[in-house]
């Protein structure tokens, strides 16, 4: 698995200790970076609600979960495919601690309870489905996982007693406080826009922390690790657990975006577009998930369309879908991530500039 | 690096633009299962949908229909995604949605969050869907699972002699209510029902279903559709089944019966009951299997359409004769058509629909046999006509509550 071992680390050298801590975030002094996030800030400007929301609020959803699989297969080298699932089991748990239209099923706990509640499970079923892998490694790994994953599926589809088997849950409360509408559209951005951040900035704070640095010390020489006193299973337990929070976190945002959640949401397909996702973006930055969330789902919503306006077969979009990621993957096996940084290496040779490995 | 802005800014506004276009045409939204395992019955409904648009047109005084078509794969998560693509993105006004019965109990739910448009069912027929707390703004103009039932039990008991059936459904909500309906009129005639057995929907191995069969009951009921019931019927065969079958609505069905390979051949003789009889004589029934033959080429139909192509055909008409009853006004947040809606009576290729106070249809069920037609074609072949069924099955309102909602265990096998 090659591709989990080549994320790029700006290591700090001893110079880079003594800057200011601000300067350790590379987005700082990028204005590419700083546009993309004005742009983002005032998205609910410019974008109407099926683009804010069905498009750019999805996308950061999405590119949540896969940023926490990018975390994991990038910095931990664990390729994990129970990322959605553990998104989908917070959502479950907001759906059943939470109110929703099945009375019978859920508790009616007030938000500021059921959230809490629902993320602290689904952090320890992560953990936990962590704690089975950890002992195993590359192919072995994404088996426990994805049968971890293909698990949960035929156990929310058939029982009725929590799950609600193959409807789901219909009507699930979202939140309303100061007088505000959290679901309705520009309120609803801002907190995914808020989350997605959140847990952008914690991943790329993490993968320099000395925890982030250890953790990528055991992806690229375990033994060694261990013999320099690092409990290796605890550090990939712990990235276990961060990961599947930041999942979780998406798990909520996804649940409020739908109102309802069902089977069909964390199917072993829907796990395997994670994986998609973040192998489309590139997992070597934490930014990759998100560009590769945003080609899924406007492959996803538009590839119909395309197809017909074209006056093609519309029946045909899969096929269009899986054209555009086999294209994608076969440029570039790390992603677009990878195809840009070829591109700037490639404009920056002349200028003979390589001071900062990261951009 | 700031072409990569420059992009992401020019995309932007060209949504923008997309957005602020005026809207001289009425803008339909189509939703059909064109993915996963009832593919087949998606495709056949949108081909019953296109047959009602030959015959009764696009336009509607001097406003021209607009039809957007978006795919689902019957799981509600699906439905409730592409209805939201076609009101927000392409900002249709009406909704023609959804297929599955599932799909409908989540967008029924839907719809509530969008009172100002109008929903109009395409074929979904879980009961929950307009018994329970039903949304004002949605129509159905085809009957629930339990209403297609209707009859079966009576004819099997009665007719066949079977005192003993087992069922085999797939695990969702229309399954559930299309075996409450037979359970109930079964058991209601002194038969027994001794085993259920649920399947998750797209299940591919059914051996050990088939080994739990039990050997000592007088027939087995199949509620499954397109790719499932297909693979059980290959592998049913395979075993040497031989027990005589029922059929639940989209088991006996076109989707099913024109399948390619012999495991159909199972399905000879097999009881069913359904909203539809591919075989009755009733002139408007005979002139709709004509148009939809007219309309596509034999290897891109079925030779008689699905019950899928009659209620998109049905639900597609009361569309449009909703909409010529108000000469396409849609002003004051389609009150009147929504209330045009709610009395109008159409003369459906599979008899007279009406809608109940909850705005579900009532309506003419048949109970059926299939029959091969000697060429090697399977048809289902009407043996009884029951019209005016209603969503309490003839009950009494207050009974009919009481038996509670269709589920792997309810109703029990009792006369209520």
């Amino acid at each position: 698995m090659s591709l989990t071992h080549d994320a790029r680390v700006p290591v700090r050298t001893a110079s880079g200790v003594q800057r200011p801590a601000l300067r350790g975030w590379p987005e700082i002094d990028n204005p590419a970076a700083w546009i993309v996030a004005i742009v983002l800030l005032i998205m609910p400007l410019i974008a109407n609600g099926f683009f804010l929301i069905e498009i750019f609020a999805t996308t950061l959803i999405l590119g949540t979960i896969a940023l926490s699989l990018m975390f994991l297969a990038g910095y931990g080298g664990m390729v994990s495919l129970m990322q959605l699932t553990v998104a989908g089991f917070a959502a479950y748990m907001v759906a059943v601690f939470g109110t929703s239209d099945n009375a019978n099923i859920s508790l009616g706990w007030p938000w500021w309870l059921a959230v809490p509640m629902a993320l602290a499970l689904a952090t320890a079923f992560g953990s936990l489905g962590g704690a089975l892998a950890v002992r195993t490694e590359g192919i072995y790994t994404i088996m426990i996982t994805l049968a971890i994953g293909a698990a949960f599926y035929y156990f929310t589809n058939q029982n009725w007693a929590i799950f609600n088997g193959h409807t789901g849950i219909n009507n699930v409360g979202t939140p309303r406080f100061w007088g505000v509408n959290w679901r309705a559209d520009i309120p609803f951005y801002y907190i995914v826009l808020g989350v997605a951040a959140l847990c952008y900035f914690a991943v790329e704070y993490i993968s320099r922390a000395p925890f982030g640095l250890a953790l990528q010390g055991v992806r690229d020489n375990p033994r060694r690790m261990a013999a320099l006193g690092f409990n290796v299973n605890a550090h990939r337990v712990a990235a276990y657990a961060f990961a599947s929070f930041v999942a979780a976190l998406a798990g909520v945002l996804q649940v409020w975006n739908y109102r309802q959640i069902s089977p069909g949401s964390v199917s072993v397909g829907a796990c395997i577009d994670i994986l998609i996702i973040a192998i489309v973006g590139g997992i070597t930055r934490p930014i990759g998930p998100y560009i590769g969330a945003l080609i899924f789902v406007l492959l996803r919503t538009f590839a119909l369309d395309f197809l017909v306006k074209i006056g093609l077969d519309g029946n045909r979009f899969r096929l269009l879908i899986g054209l555009g990621f086999l294209a994608i993957v076969f440029w570039s096996s790390d992603g677009v991530i990878g195809l840009w940084q070829r591109w700037r290496e490639r404009l920056s040779t002349p200028r003979s500039s390589g001071g900062r490995g990261h951009g | 690096m700031l072409k990569g802005s420059v992009g992401l800014i020019a995309l932007s506004s060209l949504l923008l633009s997309g957005a602020a276009m005026a809207q001289e045409k009425i803008k339909v939204g189509v939703t059909a299962t064109l993915e996963g395992t009832y593919t087949v019955l998606g495709e056949d409904g949108i081909r019953g949908h296109q047959t009602a648009l030959n015959v009764l047109g696009k336009k509607v005084g001097d406003k021209e229909l607009e039809f957007i078509i978006a795919s689902t794969d019957a799981t509600p998560d699906s439905a409730v995604r592409a209805v939201r693509k076609l009101i927000e993105q392409d900002k249709v006004q009406i909704l023609l949605s959804p297929l599955s019965g599932d799909e409908g109990i989540a967008v029924k739910n839907f719809a509530k969050t969008h009172p100002e448009l109008t929903f109009i069912n395409a074929a979904s027929g879980a009961q929950e869907t307009t018994f329970v707390d039903p949304a004002p703004n949605f129509f159905r103009y085809n009957m629930d699972g339990a209403q297609w039932q209707v009859g079966l039990g009576k004819y099997a008991y009665e007719n066949k002699g079977y005192r003993k059936i087992a069922t085999v459904g797939e695990d969702y909500s229309f399954i559930y209510t299309q075996v409450f309906g037979l359970v109930l009129e079964f058991c209601g005639m002194g038969g027994q029902v001794t085993n259920r057995q649920w399947v998750p929907l797209g299940t591919k191995d059914f051996a050990s279903v088939i080994a739990a069969l039990p050997d000592d009951v007088d027939a087995i009921y199949l509620g499954l559709g397109g790719a499932d019931a297909v693979n059980f019927l290959n592998q049913y065969q395979q075993a040497g089944g031989k027990a005589h079958l029922m059929g639940g609505s989209i088991m006996i069905d076109q989707t099913i019966l024109s399948s390619k390979g012999n495991a159909k051949n199972a399905l000879i003789g097999t009881l069913a009951a359904s909203g539809q009889a591919d075989t009755w004589e009733d002139p408007g029934w005979q002139k709709f299997v004509k148009d939809y033959q007219d309309a596509f080429p034999p290897n891109k139909r079925f030779p008689s359409p699905s019950l899928l192509a009659t209620n998109y055909y049905g639900s597609t008409m009361a569309l449009i004769l909703g909409l010529r009853a108000v000469n396409g006004d849609l002003s004051n947040n389609q009150e009147k058509f929504k209330a045009a809606l709610a009395k109008l009576e159409i003369d459906a290729p599979n008899g007279k629909i009406k809608l109940d106070s909850n705005r579900q249809a009532i309506g003419t069920n048949f109970v059926t046999e299939v029959v091969d037609d000697g060429k090697g074609a399977l048809f289902s072949k009407v043996v009884k006509v029951i019209p005016n069924v209603n969503q309490t099955l003839g009950y009494d309102p207050a009974v009919f509550a009481k038996i509670g909602l269709p589920s792997r265990s309810v109703p029990e096998c009792k006369k209520y």
